[in-house]
This record gives structure tokens, sequence and C-alpha cells, in this order.
């Protein structure tokens, strides 16, 4: 079985590409044709429909992660490669689960999910959908705590990240123009 | 101008300045035959979708143009997917059409479907799937635009039989890499790095000019000779830049690599600098990679970053055209030596380093023996070609013995003279792209040397060749064999030849040849081979094949075994390791 959590191996690349027909293929295509394993991947459209936001964590040593984006950034459609460190990004990833809850167990399944600000999505005899909504690593912890209730379906998104914002006193620098 | 998405295609490639198309229709691409019959561009019918791309590398490399080659749907598409392989292995500019079933059936399995630009994204620069005919002329404009800027490579256009029968209003983009945000080849290199770069060419003892394909892809010739008048740094031309730099230059050292000679592959084992300029450090130069040029500090140029430090690391990795890099180098090189004549320091003396490679050269030189009335040498036929042709003859060659014994023994001074299949090392390559580089350089005489394998492989493209009067030459190097798999099965499988044999008269090739309106000529004996080739060499109206019976014992030397140290070579039979 593959290793679920990510190691020092892993890196984030933000990969902005051009919203177009077979591109998510074609940077797939690339990482099996190059011998390259994903850990997970996130893609959607950005707020410009032109673009996509792909966010993919891979498992590699640092030297070939230089050949990895090398090699992406000569896919005519990829725009924008950012490795994103973990210290200076912002994660989140969504976790969906089906997990038992009779109700003499579905107190506390609830209070575990209020603990990591989840949210009941949806609701049966026995059983109860819940989504939470964390960094991967929160997201972990998560559903090794849940797993004790019996976990009957789970799916998670993958991590999608975005860069830290510059803390830096904007008095300090000129930012006309800066924010659009 | 209403046009069809058909017509509009053709109109498109006649003004991106195609002068000719290899190609052969078929139903999803009927609709763009028909426009072809009005176009001034020369249509080559080709017999196998194959042999129209190879035609089409075979016309990109001689010319520096891209090659455009067409063909339908489905088995047609998949036939072009080993040149489409090839050129990208090899940066070769081609622009290769496909038909594709109408957009309605597409994803349906429907007649002669196929993914095509599925199947071909990993070996393609970029690939395009047209569903408006409105986009053609932008895209055969930006196809063009990718194939040719940057590392050059091919590109695939996918046209559905709807998109070509469409209407679309005809217009020229003004500028085929507006709609290509996400490519913007670097051309110049950066600064900092060149002055680096002339820095350890001015403190450099034993420094090796590595010359790889990218010199020709950037016609850098002429800035490469400078900057070796400027240096007096020996050169190694790689299989892919033969020609790049005249081998009758007394600094060109010849190939490096595999079979290269013995002091070209020493030269870089024991530099303390290497300059590799459009190169990649191929497996078949380096030989194991660690073992690789041990002392030498690396300088590498080349237009595609991600070559930079993918084998060897690079002391100074410069991003940029070969030329324009070149020519900043000789300049920052001038500068630097300036600066240390006013610093009163000497430049460093070559003397003792060219004086080395010249005792290499005259004890280890390439060897064979022919005897006169023995069995024909296939290395003798090669000098006797090589002697008996004019000196901008263009060669093609296919993949395997003769393709190295063709390197090794041939005399290259001339950029674009030599074509072959590098890094794919497809066989059946020689006979479709010598067509190519004929009527890209109709000019020029164009030599095929090949293999019988190869041959068999492709050698229905002759019927091409005389039905469209492309009067190329073909000399195979019949030796009976699977030539270099016998070699490899004689040296490290004990001389276990299995599946090797392929006899020296099933097929006749005289009478194969005669058949497809060709030449035929047979040459057994080494007092004939002059004759055949003076022959040959008249006849201007149709193709020639020469069956050359050569010798199926004698083997490629030197030799770098696979997985090896360069250090390792065996230079002839009979010797071990470093020659001795």
């Amino acid at each position: 079985m593959a290793e679920r959590r990510p190691s020092a191996r892993h890196h984030i690349l933000s990969v902005l590409v051009e919203n177009r027909a077979g591109v998510l293929s074609r940077v797939a295509a690339l990482f099996s044709r190059r011998g390259y394993n994903i850990f997970s991947l996130a893609v959607a459209p950005t707020d410009d429909a032109r673009f996509s936001r792909i966010t993919v964590v891979v498992d590699v040593e640092s030297t070939p992660l230089e050949q990895i984006t090398k090699q992406l950034h000569k896919l005519v459609n990829v725009l924008k490669i950012t490795e994103l460190d973990p210290v200076d990004a912002v994660e989140r990833e969504l976790l969906l689960a089906t997990v038992s809850a009779p109700p003499e167990r579905r107190s506390q399944v609830i209070e575990l999910v209020d603990l990591f600000g989840g949210a009941i999505v949806d609701v049966g005899a026995e059983q109860l959908t819940v989504s939470v909504s964390d960094t991967p690593s929160r997201l972990d912890d998560f559903e090794d705590l849940v797993r004790s209730y019996g976990i009957i379906e789970l799916q998670r998104t993958g991590r999608v990240a975005l860069a830290k914002v510059d803390r830096t006193p904007s008095r300090l620098r000129s930012v006309s123009g800066r924010i659009a | 101008m209403e046009l069809t998405g058909a017509q509009a295609l053709i109109k498109s490639l006649e003004t991106e300045g195609v002068e000719v198309i290899f190609g052969l229709p078929g139903g999803a691409i009927l609709p763009v035959y028909d426009p072809i019959l009005d176009s001034p561009i020369r249509h080559i019918l080709v017999r196998h979708e194959q042999g129209a791309g190879h035609a089409a590398e075979g016309y990109a490399q001689v010319t520096g143009r891209a090659g455009v080659a067409m063909v339908t749907s489905g088995p047609a598409a998949t036939n072009i997917v080993t040149p489409l392989a090839d050129a990208y292995m090899d940066s070769v500019p081609l622009v290769v059409v496909t038909g594709q079933v109408g957009t309605g059936s597409i994803g349906t399995d429907a007649f002669q479907e196929c993914d095509t630009t599925g199947i071909t994204m990993a070996i393609t620069k970029h690939n395009w799937l047209v569903t408006d005919a409105a986009d053609l002329p932008r895209i055969v404009a930006e196809a063009f635009h990718v194939a040719t800027t940057g590392r050059p490579g091919p590109v695939l256009i996918d046209v559905p039989k709807d998109v070509s029968n469409a209407t679309m209003e005809w217009y020229w983009p003004d500028d085929p890499s507006a709609g290509l945000p996400g490519y913007r080849p670097n051309l110049t290199g950066h600064p900092r790095m060149i002055r680096e770069a002339a820095r350890l060419l001015a403190d450099a003892e034993r420094p090796v000019i590595y010359a790889g394909g990218g010199i020709l892809k950037a016609e850098a010739s002429a800035a490469l000779a400078e900057l070796v008048a400027l240096t007096g740094a020996p050169v190694v031309t790689t299989l892919m830049a033969r020609g790049c730099f005249p081998d009758s230059h007394p600094l060109c050292l010849g190939m490096p690599g595999m079979h290269g000679n013995y002091t070209a592959v020493t030269a870089l084992q024991q530099a303390d600098l290497l300059v590799a300029l459009g190169t990649r450090f191929d497996d078949r130069v380096t030989g194991k990679v660690d073992a690789f040029a041990p002392r030498a500090k690396v300088v590498h140029v080349d237009i595609d970053p991600a070559e930079l430090s993918k084998v060897r690391r690079a002391d100074v990795p410069i991003v940029g055209d070969a030329r324009s890099v070149i020519e900043d180098l000789v300049v920052a090189l001038r500068a630097e030596r300036a600066q240390r004549d006013d610093d009163g320091r000497a430049p460093v003396d070559l003397a003792p380093w060219i004086a080395t490679l010249r005792a290499w050269q005259e004890r280890y030189p390439l060897r064979y023996e022919q005897v006169a009335d023995g069995p024909l040498k296939p290395q003798f036929v090669i000098e006797r070609l090589r002697d008996l042709t004019p000196d901008d003859t263009i060669v093609v060659s296919g993949v395997g013995q003769h393709q190295m014994w063709a390197s090794q023994y041939w005399r290259f001074d001339h950029p674009r003279t030599w074509v072959n299949s590098g890094g794919l090392g497809t066989m059946g390559f020689a006979v479709p792209a010598a067509i190519g580089a004929k009527v890209g350089r109709p000019g020029s005489m164009v030599w095929a040397i090949d293999g019988d394998g190869c041959f068999q492989m492709t050698a229905q493209e002759l019927v091409t060749a005389t039905a469209e009067r492309i009067p190329v030459k073909v000399a195979i190097l019949n030796n009976a064999y699977l030539g270099m798999v016998r070699q490899w099965q004689e040296m490290f499988y004990d001389q276990r030849y299995s599946e090797v044999y392929l006899s020296p008269d099933l097929p006749d090739y005289v009478r194969w040849a005669e058949a497809m309106g060709c030449v035929g000529l047979r040459v057994e004996d080494p007092g004939e081979v002059d004759v055949a080739i003076e022959k040959a060499n008249e006849i201007d109206d149709r193709p020639v094949v020469i069956d050359f019976r050569t010798d199926s014992a004698e083997m490629v030397y030197p030799m770098v075994p696979a997985g090896h140290s360069n250090d390792d070579i065996v230079v002839g039979p009979g010797m071990g390791e470093g020659g001795h």
C-alpha cells in the first residue's frame, strides 16, 4: 500500500495552466512518462476563466524536482509553476466521510466533527456523512480519530495551496499598481 | 473571403511558404486533398505513411525548414507515430497534419478512428485537435512557430472531417505567438554566465568543445569556427552534429561516444573543461555517467533549460540559442583576454594538450584491413564512396553498424550534409529520409548508406522516388545480418546468434530495385567498387541501388561496452581495454 502521509520527499507545485481541453491530460502524461509519482492532484479554474490552477503534490527528491518543473515548463499550455514550501504556503483539503453512527454513539461523532470545525452534511438512521476542511495533516488526525467509529466511505480532494501573502508593511515599499 | 476548412488549411500552408507535402490520402483527410489540386504546393505521394514522416524529416534536416507530412486518420496516424517519435528525439521541426473522424463521431470507435492527439502527446512538442474551422489559420501559424523556434521539434494538427468541410472567413494572424502565452523560448544567454564561461575557457589547460546537433539547428557553424579560432580548443562533433565543424579542420577530433574514435572519446575523458554546445549528454556519448569526464568542469549551453544538469551537473549552465551564446562568448572571451593581458597574465598554452591529442590520433587511428581479393569490407565501400562523390554530397543513413561506419569514415565538411536517426535509432530511416533530402536540396547528390536489415523496412519508398523522379542513390552494405545485433551477440552472448541472419540474396536486391524502377547493381569484389559507384554517380534520371556484399564478420570499433566507463574503450579486435 502506498504511504498515506506526505514525507520530506513531497513537494507542492502550483501550476498555472491554460484552461483548455486536454491540458490536465498533458500534465498527468508528463508525470507518468518521466517516471514521477503524483501523490495528490487538484485542479479547477481560477478566478480568470482562461486559466486553471493545478495543485500537485509530487513524491521526489529535490534534484528530480528541478527536472519536473523544467519539463512542465516545456508544455506549451503551462504558464507558471511555483513550488510552495509548506512553511510559506496556506494549504487546505476537503474530506468527506460516511461514518457509522448508531444513535448511542452519534453524539460522540458529532462532537469530534465539531472539534475539527467540520459539518454534518447528511444524516441516516445508522450513519452520518461529515465534511471537514483543514490542512492535510489535521485531516490525517481527524481520519485517525474517526476510524474507531467505523468509516464506511471516505474521500479526500487532495490539497489546494497558495503562497502566503507578503507581510512586509506596505509603507516600506511602493504598492502602486500592485493591488488589482 | 469565405473558404472551407480544407481550403483554409492549404492556404495556411501556402502562406507559411510550404513548398512540398509528403503524404498519402484517405477517408478522413479527403476534403483537404481536393484543394491540393489547385495549390502550387508539390505533393509527393508516398507508399506508406511512415515514409511520409521520415521524408519530411530528411527534408527538414537538410533545409532547416519545417518538413510537412499529411495523412489520414486511424492507421495512417499510427503509422506516422514512429517518425514523430524520431523527430522528437532528434529535435527535427515537423508539421504533421492528420485527418480525424467527424467531431460528432469522436469517441464512438468510428471507422478509422483513433485518439491521435492522445497517442502523440508524449512525442510531439505540442499538438492540436481542431474543433472549429475558423481556428485553422491560427493553429497552422502556431504549429509552424512552435515547430521551428526554441528547441525545434515535431507538432501535429488533427483535423476532423466536418471541420475541413465547414466554412470560415479567411484571415491570417499577425503574431503566431499571440495565442501561446505559455510558450516563450529564451534565446539570449545570461551575460554573467557567459562571462563566467569565458573565464573558465581562459583558465582551461585541456578544454574540449563538445558540439551537438544544436549547432546545426541554430546555424551556429560560423560562430563555432570563430570560437575555435579564438581559443584553439579541439572540437568533438556528436553523431547529430557531424558536419557542423569540418572534419578536415586540424582541431576537429571527430565523433565521441560508444563507437567514437579513441582521441575524441579520450579527449572528453581527460579534459579539464567541457564546453557543451547544443548537446544533451546522451548515454551513447557519456557511457557510464559517473565516470564520464571526471575531472572536467562543464559549461553547458542549450536552448532547452530541461537539458541543463539533466544528466551531468553543469558548473555554468547557459540557456540560449547556440549561435547567440557563442557569439556573446567570443566577445566575452576577447574582453577576458584583454583584461588578463592588461594584468600581465600570459594566456594558457594549449600546445601540450594538442600534442597529447596528436599522439593519440597517431597511435589509435580508425582502422580496418581490405585485402585485395578478400571479402569486401564495409569501411572500404564508404571510403571509396566518400572519395568518388562531390564534396557536398548529402549522406543519409539508417541505424546500426553501417550508420556508425558512415559517421566514422565519411569526411563531413559542410553543415546539413549528414542525415540520420540518432536518438530513437529508427531502422528504415534512410530510404525515405534520403528522398526528403533530395527534394529539399535537389542540386546536391544524395547517397543513402543503408544496411540490408534497414533497407527491407522501408524500401517501398523507392517506388515513390521513381514515380516522382527523385534520383537518390542507395548503397546497401549487405552483410546478410542484423549486423549490430550480431555484433552484440558475438561479444556479449558468447557468439550465440539468435534470430539475426537475413541471407545475402533473399530478397534479390538488384531485381527488387529494378522492379521499383531503379537501376540495380551488385558488387561482390573490392575491385568492382569504384566502377559501380562511378556508374551510379552518372545516373541522374532515376534512383540507383547498389547491393554491396560485405563481410558479415566485420565489427564496429572502437567500442565502449554498454554501461562501462569511456576509459574502457576497446579500439580493435583482439585488444584489451584502453587500447592495450
